[in-house]
């Protein structure tokens, strides 16, 4: 027996991930030994130390092309652009997470999770300013679990990271103060539903591995290429495809979002809103592109039949929502179609637009989609946020700031000219044009028309109708959720305005390695 | 024995599983057939890793064995906190999030 030798590591190219999830572990160890008064303002400290550092550090390694830990991640333009994306909204998620001036108890997490809702104890803690602060260790590991998607060269590694990312989202979304049943059903929801779409990957997985012998993306190329597709190895792509679509909230896979939107804590929502999307479409895109890249027509079709679905049934059943939250949950379901039609534009050998297209999209929608969710948790009534599309009529009366705000980010989200959200379309529909895709950028364009009225209808309510007598109260917000509103609307403005230099600067990122 | 028999055991495994996660209205139920899934792919990957010849499908086992253990310390405590409200961990029951 020889001994083993030990991988090759590049402590300066994993950088990020080690400061992300440095902080995760300083975080549950404060959890275990600081006595709980100084808890939350530590964690908050630790959490933002973390990912800004972890920003800072992608941005360092700007223009790195590196495999490293054996082969096992890839630390490429794509991979820094999405971790450096992440880091960002992460930190801002942070922010929202640790909003003190909101809510009458001081927190909008609950105060102790392992007491059952609605007990004799559960009413005590109700208006006690203590914090279940693990939210922060756990939001960390999110984190660094979604960065770790994004640089997976490995189905393994990808595989893991699915998990470091989701276990902590399904406990995330079980701990809001306030509807406590909500937010555990959500949970339960969530849990259910990813556990089942994580089997699937799996299984896709153990397909690929019988089919090429390796789960190293470069190797399963190199198989697809020698070897042609072969039936088992199509049916794995297939359902890695099914596991990733879930995270991502693609229709038909998206039956859990709306629910689980509703359900969990508004900051929280806005997290996995973002951060999420981005981290799935990582690994969307590495996976198809570097695996299978060669071997288009193995899932073109797929990816084509997915966009549509996902852009009409999340632009139709938009129309019907009255919650606020399910309504961008159901924006988000159209919004993953319409990143979708950008992955659809992958010219021949390797060329073509859509990976820029998608990176810029990605960061775009979700800086819009956090400042959006950043808002509902302004809007509140007795019973915390008022989420009912009726308690918003009448809002630019109670406060023209937050209506016009709001208004800016459902422009946004509709992809109207001068805003992020239309430089963000017109970069993945030119990239799917140039494929010759162009009936599925006609069906995108159907699909944005449709989805506008339901935002265009929020805009109207809030303008053009008389705020009810016993209506919401808009909360003053602290300064953590006067920066991220602030830091979001600008971002969505300038992306809108001067997007020159981020589209270059994706484009100029759009290599994969390995 | 031929190899291929182990995978279509594995695939009928996988099946029922999922069928199972589809039809079962107790959660705890339902996560022991998310469970049966997961195991199933277990299965498959020592059976490819024999048919191939190579070490990787044995490592990977034991990596979904961990995050198994990993996925059931998570769902058990969300499934818990629930059940210790309502008393019941039905499915169905759990319903006041629709429309």
């Amino acid at each position: 027996m020889g001994a083993i030798e030990a991988p090759e590591l590049s402590f300066a190219a994993l950088a990020p991930l080690l400061f992300v999830f440095g902080a995760a572990a300083v975080g549950v160890l404060v959890e275990a030994f600081a006595p709980r008064a100084v808890r939350h303002p530590v964690q908050v400290a630790i959490a933002l130390v973390g990912t800004i550092g972890a920003l800072v550090a992608t941005v360092l390694l700007a223009g790195t092309q590196d495999v490293t830990a054996a082969g096992a991640l890839a630390v490429d333009g794509p991979a820094l652009f999405l971790q450096g994306t992440i880091a960002v909204l992460g930190a801002l998620s942070v922010l929202l997470f640790s909003e003190r001036a909101l809510d009458p108890a001081r927190s909008a997490f609950v105060a102790a999770a392992a007491v059952p809702a609605g007990s004799v104890r559960d009413r005590e803690l109700a208006t006690s300013e203590r914090v279940q602060t693990e939210v922060y260790p756990l939001a960390t590991f999110a984190i660094g679990g979604m960065m770790l998607f994004t640089a997976a060269n490995d189905l393994l590694i990808m595989f893991v990271a699915l998990e470091v990312l989701s276990l902590p989202l399904y406990l995330l979304c079980g701990l809001a103060r306030r509807r406590r049943l909500l937010s555990q059903e959500a949970a339960v929801k969530y849990f259910l539903l990813g556990a089942f779409a994580s089997a699937f990957f799996l299984y896709g997985l153990a397909l690929v591995y019988g089919a090429t012998g390796s789960v190293r993306l470069s190797d399963v190329r190199v198989a697809v290429v020698t070897e042609g597709g072969s039936a088992l190895m199509v049916l794995g792509l297939g359902l890695l495809v099914v596991g990733l679509m879930f995270k991502a909230s693609v229709a038909p896979f998206h039956s859990w979002t709306p629910d689980v939107y509703q359900g969990a804590p508004t900051a929280v929502t806005a997290f996995m809103a973002a951060a999420t999307k981005v981290a799935a479409f990582g690994a969307v895109l590495r996976l198809l592109y570097v695996a299978f890249g060669t071997a288009d027509w193995t899932w073109r079709p797929l990816i084509y039949g997915l966009a549509i679905v996902s852009m009409v049934v999340g632009a139709v059943l938009g129309l019907t929502q009255t919650d606020v939250k399910r309504m961008l949950a159901y924006s988000s379901i159209a919004h993953a179609g319409f990143l979708l039609t950008g992955v659809i534009g992958l010219g021949p050998d390797g060329t073509g637009y859509g990976l820029a297209a998608t990176m810029f999209y990605l960061l775009a929608y979700g800086l819009t989609t956090l400042g959006a969710f950043g808002l509902i948790t302004l809007v509140r009534d007795g019973d915390g946020e008022a989420t009912h599309l009726s308690q918003w009529a009448g809002l630019a009366q109670r406060s023209p700031l937050v209506a016009a705000l709001m208004t800016f980010f459902l422009l946004a989200l509709a992809g109207i000219p001068l805003t992020s959200g239309f430089t963000g379309k017109f970069a993945v529909f030119r990239a799917a044009i140039e494929v010759g895709a162009w009936p599925l950028v006609v069906t995108a364009l159907v699909a944005s028309a449709i989805a506008a009225f339901f935002y265009l209808r929020v805009v109207v309510l809030m303008y053009f109708s008389d705020p009810a007598p016993d209506g919401p109260t808009v909360g003053v917000p602290g300064l953590p959720t006067t920066i991220v509103l602030a830091i979001t609307a600008a971002a969505t403005l300038v992306l809108g305005v001067l997007p020159g230099s981020v589209l270059d600067l994706a484009e100029s990122a759009a290599v994969f390695v390995g | 024995m031929t190899i291929t028999n182990y995978l279509v055991l594995a695939a009928i495994l996988f099946t029922i599983g999922a069928v199972g996660v589809l039809v079962r209205r107790n959660a705890i139920v339902v996560f022991m057939c998310i469970e049966l899934m997961l195991n199933s792919v277990n299965l498959t990957l020592i059976t490819f890793a024999r048919s191939t010849g190579t070490v990787e499908g044995q490592v990977i086992a034991l990596f979904v064995m961990v995050v198994a253990a990993a996925e059931v310390v998570v769902g058990l405590a969300i499934i818990m906190s629930i059940y210790r409200t309502r008393r019941s961990a039905s499915v169905d029951d759990v319903n006041l999030l629709k429309y």
